[in-house]
């Protein structure tokens, strides 16, 4: 049985509060999509959406900017888990509609 | 990679590691390998927790089965490096190329379980749409999938979702079939610690 949630809750946690370069704000709105100025927009948009389409200019724009590589590491990662997130969740409402109550709780 | 940190900002002792994969292996590291090996308790640790149970932890689903739900979602994804890596371990599992190819070229005829066609039908519109819905789900467990096996497709869903973004974002490299074929036999040795 994979019941990925406790760890997924874990990686969630570490990654969103736990220590880092980037801030504790710009990892959540990496994770969220959502509050980012430009360059990071661009970026973590891609990632989101499109993972395929990101360029060696975004990352340089981002350097330009002044992010460290281990801050836009950490800034692309978060923006991966959080997109993978909510497919995740928005999946396991849809299948506990279809389940009616076989709901499981955390 | 497009980070030079994740090339080789690695210790001194993964990078010994490194060279023992080279010199075992005969084969470049994988950039994957690099990833997960860089500030592990950031990411590698905590993701390959979830990984590993998903795709190696118990579940109805085989292992094979579990390695080609990886590829079908990379494929979704465009992921050129997950999708050539996964379908290596797949037909690794399943010592079967030619399932592993015919479900990747076109699922509508290639000859699979139903449960296991309509399961990656869902994961592909959810991994391309970002949404699946009651109907959806309603339709994979009136193919015969059991909720269980539903909700251990998400977690292969999950990971691949996250690891392929990764893998396009940071440039991964592209190597040939034989440094994959070492991947594989060492994903199917070893899983995903």
């Amino acid at each position: 049985m994979a019941d990925i949630r406790q760890a997924r809750k874990t990686l969630v946690s570490r990654i969103l509060e736990g220590d880092g370069e980037a801030s504790r704000s710009e990892r959540r709105a990496a994770f969220d999509n959502r509050g980012l100025a430009e360059p990071l927009t661009t970026l973590v948009e891609k990632v989101a959406g499109h993972a395929y389409r990101v360029t060696d200019e975004d990352f340089a724009a981002v350097r330009v900017a002044g992010f460290s590589e281990d801050q836009t590491f950490e800034i692309v990662v978060c923006a991966a888990i959080g997109v993978a997130t909510r497919q995740y969740d928005i999946a396991l409402v849809a299948l506990e509609a279809a389940t009616g109550n076989e709901t499981r709780k955390d | 990679m497009r980070l030079r940190i994740l090339d080789s900002g690695h210790g001194f002792g993964t990078k010994a590691l490194f060279a023992l994969i080279r010199t075992v292996s005969r084969q470049p590291v994988l950039d994957v390998i690099k990833l997960v090996k860089y500030r592990t308790d950031f990411y590698g640790q905590p993701m390959g927790v979830i990984t590993q149970d998903a795709m190696r932890g118990p579940s109805t689903w085989s292992v094979g089965d579990r390695e080609l739900m990886a590829a079908f979602v990379a494929k979704a994804n465009q992921c050129e490096f997950c999708t050539k890596a996964h379908s290596a371990v797949a037909q690794g599992a399943y010592r079967d190329g030619k399932r592993v190819s015919a479900v990747l070229s076109d699922l509508d005829s290639a000859s699979v379980e139903e449960p296991l066609r309509a399961t990656l039908l869902m994961l592909g519109k959810l991994t391309r749409e970002h949404a699946v819905d009651m109907d959806d789900m309603r339709t994979v467990l009136a193919a015969g999938a059991s909720r269980q096996q539903i909700e251990d497709a998400l977690a292969v869903c999950y990971s691949f979702n996250v690891i392929g973004r990764l893998a396009d974002a940071f440039g991964f490299v592209v190597p040939g079939p034989k440094a994959f074929e070492a991947g594989a036999k060492y994903l199917l040795a070893r899983g995903y610690r």
